[in-house]
């Protein structure tokens, strides 16, 4: 996500630049000055940072296309129907991954359950209902900014302590859901409070000259045209989630068995990969296939929520 | 910042409009507003007639926008602005906190510079505000919708749209259709702010006439920077002014006498084109 991002505004920037040497060449003709040197094609210094923009542009498309290529290189082989509904054999050197999907959907769902609810609510308080500059608005700000740098692996030992020993969740997919909220919520409410943000004022104002509640004008005006700005924090909240692998090796656990209930210990697909890559001597090939589905689950997502959010906005 | 507030004895208080027959609207008494410690207007009494055209004129930065907003509290959402003084609407104080906004809002509606439609059809646009108010009957709400787009006639225009984006609209047609949101929950007044000035002079002349025509069903005020429109439409006229950096109500009265015979020599300056 981030290195496309990278890429888009790379190239931006090499375009502008183009743009700005432009006028040395066109003008020379017509230019009425005799001082301006006049010369055919723009002095070589000057491709020099088009040059440099090209390199890093290229170098960062470069290096995602290394890794995806990679990994589906090494990991396209192992994928089939078979591996993908077939339970884990001989610690996850044979078999399939299915008990690991189901236990990754899981987590996700308890997070998302719990996180979306909850930071769109927050994002609503802070944005609608707090104002910008007050000392409740700035501390809950701080404190989310903060708490978004914190390292997963504290995380991790905070879901530990708190939801699996404290709460009695034990090692289970709750207590992993539960702690992957945590994590997720400052991105999801930072975004969705942007996104609300960012819908004009002119629209609350409207509302209001037309008498309309606060609750209307937040449910029917605001929060769809926040929607494009929820679907951000979205994605970067399942991004996170999907990925994370310490804070869950201390609160999901690592029993690669199908999940029974949401109280049982369940292993995300993160924790597989690292499992059988650093673990499991002979487990590369499988680690090569469980990387791939991940990464073709997160690229489908984020596609989906890109697609949802340019229809949304198209249709208005 | 000090004299400004002080100031008070040198304003000359601006007679109430003179008219005998014209019932009082609205009312404004000492009417004062502060952006945290900057002073949009102060002391401001002001009489509204029923039924009339009523212009509120002078330069940028005066108060008159923001006096606009007082009239039905849309200052409540403004932060750090402080409002004092009284607003008479009929026997009620509306800056009185017990009032409901939302019942105020009803009767005096503010349609703004810019057009505002919000994201939604354009049937939307006018059916989201009356259900709001309780309507459930779809047969009465497309009533509703069919005359008031006939009022700002734009119906002929949309009827076959009705169900297409609002935003598609030209910005004329945008600024009819929040005129068209407004008159369909049946206000008493229209407050208007600089209602043409975003729009092409075909679209503001079509705007124009449309206010024109509203004129002995609604109450009608309206801020405008475009003296020639005053001139127009106007039944009554109230100059504003900035003196000690706050703005103050210099003139008001019927447009003819303001127009032909001011008694303030910036009114008569700013009239006659040679300040402002």
């Amino acid at each position: 996500m981030a290195k496309k991002k990278g890429v888009q505004k790379s190239e931006v920037r090499s375009q502008k630049s183009e743009v700005n040497f432009l006028p040395c060449s066109p003008a020379s003709p017509a230019s009425p000055s005799p001082h301006l040197p006049i010369s055919p094609s723009p002095p070589p210094l000057s491709l020099l940072p088009t040059i440099t923009v090209w390199a890093i542009a290229l170098l960062v498309t470069a290096t995602f296309a290394w890794i995806v290529g990679d990994i589906i290189w090494h990991g396209a082989g192992t994928i089939s129907w078979e591996f993908l509904t077939t339970a884990p054999k001989n610690s996850g050197r044979e078999g399939g991954i299915a008990p690991i999907l189901v236990a990754t959907g899981l987590i996700l769902g308890v997070c998302l359950a719990v996180s979306l609810p909850l930071g769109i609510g927050t994002a609503i308080l802070l944005a609608e209902f707090t104002p910008t500059d007050s000392w409740f608005g700035r501390l809950v700000r701080r404190s989310l900014d903060v708490l978004a740098g914190v390292p997963s692996i504290v995380f991790g030992l905070f879901g530990n302590v708190f939801f699996a020993r404290t709460l009695g969740l034990g090692f289970s997919i709750l207590s992993g859901g539960l702690t992957l909220a945590c994590m997720v919520l400052p991105i999801l409410i930072r975004s969705a409070e942007e996104g609300l943000r960012a819908v004009p004022n002119d629209y609350r104002l409207a509302a209001a000259s037309l008498g309309l509640s606060r609750t209307t004008t937040l449910w029917q005006l605001l929060l769809p045209a926040a929607v494009p700005g929820l679907l951000v924090g979205l994605v970067l909240g399942i991004g996170r989630a999907m990925a994370e692998t310490a804070a869950l090796i201390f609160t999901s656990g690592y029993v690669d068995r199908m999940p029974q209930s949401l109280f049982d210990s369940g292993r995300a697909l993160s924790i597989h990969i690292f499992d059988l890559s650093m673990n499991v001597s002979g487990g590369d090939t499988n680690a090569y296939g469980s990387a791939l589905v991940l990464v073709v689950l997160l690229l489908l997502i984020n596609g989906t929520a890109a697609q949802i959010a340019d229809r949304w906005l198209h249709k208005f | 910042m000090k004299t400004s507030l002080n100031s008070t004895p040198s304003v000359r208080p601006c007679t109430p409009t003179p008219s005998h027959h014209q019932e009082t609207f609205i009312q404004t008494e000492r009417l004062s507003l502060r952006y945290g410690c900057k002073t949009a207007f102060c002391d401001v009494n002001l009489s509204i007639p029923v039924g009339c055209i009523t212009a509120l004129v002078g330069p940028s930065g005066c108060g008159k926008s923001s006096f606009l907003c007082c009239l039905n509290r849309l200052t409540d959402l403004i932060p750090c602005c402080q409002v004092s003084g009284k607003v008479r609407l009929g026997k009620l104080d509306i800056l009185n906190p017990k009032i409901d906004p939302i019942a105020l809002r009803r009767r005096v509606s503010l349609i703004s510079q810019k057009p505002n439609p919000f994201p939604l059809s354009i049937w939307q646009n006018i059916a989201l505000p009356l259900k709001e108010h309780g309507l459930r009957n779809r047969e009465e709400i497309d009533r509703i919708v069919e005359q008031s787009l006939r009022d700002v006639g734009l119906w002929d225009e949309v009827k076959d749209r009705l169900k297409d984006s609002a935003l598609a609209l030209s910005g004329g047609q945008q600024q009819r259709l929040c005129i068209a949101r407004a008159l369909a929950l049946k206000p008493e007044a229209l407050l208007l702010d600089e209602p043409c000035s975003a729009l092409d002079p075909i679209s503001s002349s079509v705007v124009e006439d449309l206010i024109v025509s509203l004129k002995h069903h609604y109450t009608l005020l309206i801020v405008t920077h475009n003296l020639a429109q005053a001139r127009r439409i106007a039944d009554y006229v109230a100059c504003f002014w900035v003196k000690d950096d706050s703005g103050q109500l210099i003139e008001c009265g019927s447009a003819e006498q303001v127009f032909a015979d001011p008694q303030s020599p910036i009114t008569a300056a700013y009239v006659n084109g040679i300040r402002g």
